[in-house]
């Protein structure tokens, strides 16, 4: 076991990747000689050279759509977005082309590309560097959508998401790039949670509170916090979401009869409505609350000086969890 | 046996082979004041400035860089969250940023601080977005100058659709869309060469080529002279030393005045360069040598305008009190600049409802009144109760 960042974390199970498969390949802007502007592929190209790492050209579209062609003659793309914000000119290429491939061919076309997407906010940074657009690619069939939320999960999870055969849209919690965790590099995949399953981060019985990506350690706060009102928390960090872990989701709130969800992106029409509606039908004679929840506001993403508003913290997530007691 | 073709000689450069540090001056280059301060002619570019003209482009320029280095250390100290500095491309702001009407319109990216200048924007407006207190701020049809825009390339499909409604109206007005060498990869930029083409709009696409994507080289995003590329869209290109504020100044004047009179898109392609780092958090030792940045300290885009004016370009000599006032000016400029900063108050938390919609929905008024009672919850003083 090696202490992490989750950033190292994430450059760990890349190189990996890197050494498992020789299709494997990384592309993306500022990738390679400085091993990207949050440091994830730090000497990845100079260990596995220019062919394999490779800084492209500026266009986020090219990027995508060059990695569907060499998907489609057997590579193994992991393409990085530089921040949330500048995914949408690949929008296309990810809407219309990727997560279709497969169903238009009948099967006989896999593209096993991977977009890595750092997300979220909390770095004090100028528009289009702080958001979360999860929700437009879990809207999209075809598509698997992943958040990891410490370094353990970014190693495998990324590992994971290479071996995977569907397209995978890997979202990485930017403001916790730098948070440390225990990793086992030695480890292979045999034994790991498959990255489509829900962790249960923390048990407990009064309440399930759901989160995912940079979420999950402000959860795991508010929910130490209502221990100390004598409040036990279950905190699941969702993992997936696309598809949701509805198994582990639904044991848990027909347990606590209560559940939270959170998120930073905006909370209508965000994941939350979707695992609400799921939770409603499938757990209804449980609960004995609505679904409440909690994130960020119908509007763009705020000058940093408020985000600290916008951003669901310690507090606010105790609220809705109080809340909840309220019915 | 070498084939002798045209096409033959213009050889496609290696991959790992640089693109050239300097460009062939006998060629298409466009250069009226040497590094060294010497003037030089050109037959397509007379300029008709007064010594005044040109002192007055020296204090642009030196205030701007002051302003740049007022700013980055308030980045420094925490007042601000970034800073895309345009330190080494002062001249191709001012330049071309002074050859505009007041009537033309701007489409600059997020570094286009010289420019601003020339548009009347008080820098300290600049430095809200840097700081997080507005994404922009200034009102841009007041200034004749757009909100900054951080997406690459993006605006120059914008530029490009202003400049038709100005076709429309039928008006003697111009429009100028500002890039890097980085953003010509984009395909908004190939799709704004395309409109701008077909529909003969009224346009001048100002590209700095300050040789640096973030890491990446030029090389990286282009084979050929950037230029070079508007011949294949339909429209001409050139390139001009973007660290000659003369030379800017005039192609820029010429371009415009192309498109006024119903000629089209003409491509600048400003040859300059990123003195320093990307934005505040980037760390260029990482990706380029220390030699290359002192090679263009040589050819610093204010040391040539002040040895031309030392040395009585234009009749007599500029005496040593005028570059002493000016210095004193740029740093009472400075000092205003970050005094302003340091005092600028965040905005109310209930701002950030503001200004979705021409009307808030029932969905904004919802959130900001429960936010507004969620807040009112706090201890008083504690949570920002008072003052929202």
């Amino acid at each position: 076991m090696t202490k992490l960042t989750l950033s190292r974390g994430l450059n760990e199970g890349l190189r990996k990747a890197l050494e498992n498969d020789p299709k494997v390949l990384i592309m993306g802007e500022d990738v390679g000689k400085l091993g990207g502007v949050f440091r994830v592929t730090d000497g990845l190209q100079k260990d596995f050279g220019e062919a394999r790492v490779v800084d492209t050209p500026l266009a986020e579209s090219g990027i995508v759509g060059t990695a569907i062609g060499l998907a489609l003659r057997g590579f193994r793309p992991v393409c990085e977005i530089q921040f949330d914000g500048f995914v949408f000119p690949a929008v296309d290429q990810i809407v219309s082309q990727l997560a279709k491939m497969r169903y238009r061919s009948r099967g006989q076309v896999s593209l096993p590309v991977v977009i890595r997407i750092p997300c979220g906010g909390g770095i004090g940074a100028v528009e289009h560097h702080s958001e979360s657009p999860e929700v437009l690619f879990a809207h999209t069939a075809g598509l698997r959508v992943v958040a990891c939320s410490d370094a353990a999960d970014a190693f495998t999870m990324i590992q994971q998401s290479v071996d995977s055969d569907d397209p995978v849209i890997f979202f990485e919690p930017k403001r916790r790039y730098w948070d440390k965790a225990e990793v086992d590099t030695a480890a292979g995949m045999d034994g790991a949670l498959p990255f489509d399953r829900a962790r249960v981060t923390l048990e407990g019985d009064d309440v399930t509170l759901l989160c995912y990506g940079p979420q999950v350690r402000t959860c795991l706060e508010s929910a130490a916090a209502a221990r100390e009102d004598g409040r036990s928390v279950e905190v699941i960090d969702l993992r997936s979401l696309s598809p949701l872990d509805l198994e582990t989701i639904t044991a848990s709130v027909r347990k606590t009869g209560r559940c939270v969800v959170a998120h930073e992106a905006p909370v209508f029409a965000g994941l939350g409505a979707e695992i609400a509606a799921r939770v409603t039908e499938r757990c209804f004679y449980h609960l004995e609350a609505p679904v409440l929840r909690v994130g960020g506001f119908a509007t763009p993403y705020p000058p940093s000086r408020l985000e600290e508003h916008y951003l669901p913290d310690l507090d606010r997530v105790l609220d809705a969890v109080d809340r909840t007691f309220g019915y | 046996m070498t084939v002798e073709s045209g096409a033959a000689t213009t050889a496609v450069p290696a991959l790992d082979q640089p693109v050239p540090d300097i460009p062939d001056q006998a060629g298409d280059f466009v250069q009226l004041l040497t590094p060294e301060g010497e003037r030089i002619d050109h037959p397509d570019y007379p300029l008709d400035l007064s010594a005044d003209d040109i002192r007055s482009m020296y204090r642009d320029l030196v205030l701007v860089r002051a302003i740049d280095t007022a700013a980055i250390s308030l980045q420094r100290q925490g007042e601000l969250g970034i800073w895309a500095s345009l330190l080494g491309q002062e001249a191709a702001q001012i330049g071309s940023g002074r050859a505009l009407s007041p009537d033309d319109m701007v489409f600059p990216t997020y570094r286009e601080h010289g420019v601003a200048w020339c548009r009347g924007i008080d820098p300290v407006k600049l430095l809200e977005l840097y700081r997080g207190v507005s994404h922009g701020g200034w009102a841009p049809e007041e200034h004749k100058f757009h909100l900054y825009t951080i997406v690459i390339g993006a605006q120059t499909l914008h530029a490009t659709g202003y400049a038709m409604g100005i076709q429309r109206d039928g008006t003697d007005e111009a429009v100028i869309a500002y890039f890097g060498d980085g953003a010509t990869s984009q395909g908004d930029v190939n799709e704004a060469f395309v409109w701008a083409s077909v529909f003969n709009a009224p346009i001048v696409f100002f590209c700095q080529n300050n040789q640096w994507a973030i890491s990446e080289p030029l090389e990286k995003q282009s084979r050929i002279p950037l230029y070079q590329r508007a011949r294949g869209f339909g429209f001409p290109g050139l390139r001009v030393d973007g660290n000659d504020v003369l030379a800017c100044y005039a192609v820029t004047q010429k371009a415009l005045q192309a498109a006024r009179e119903g000629q089209g898109p003409t491509l600048i392609e400003a040859f300059t360069y990123r003195m320093g780092a990307h934005t505040t958090t980037d760390d260029p030792t990482r990706y380029r040598l220390a030699s290359e940045l002192e090679m263009w300290k040589l050819r610093d885009p204010i040391e040539r305008v002040r040895a031309y004016l030392v040395r009585g370009g234009l009749g007599p000599k500029t005496e040593p009190e005028f570059f002493a006032e000016v210095d004193a000016e740029a740093k009472r400029e400075g000092a205003r600049v970050r005094d302003a900063c340091r005092n600028m108050p965040d905005p109310p938390p209930l701002a950030l409802f503001d200004h979705v919609y021409a009307e808030p929905t029932t969905l904004q008024r919802e959130e900001r009144e429960q936010y507004a009672a969620y807040l009112d919850s706090f201890e008083a003083g504690e949570n920002g109760g008072a003052d929202r």
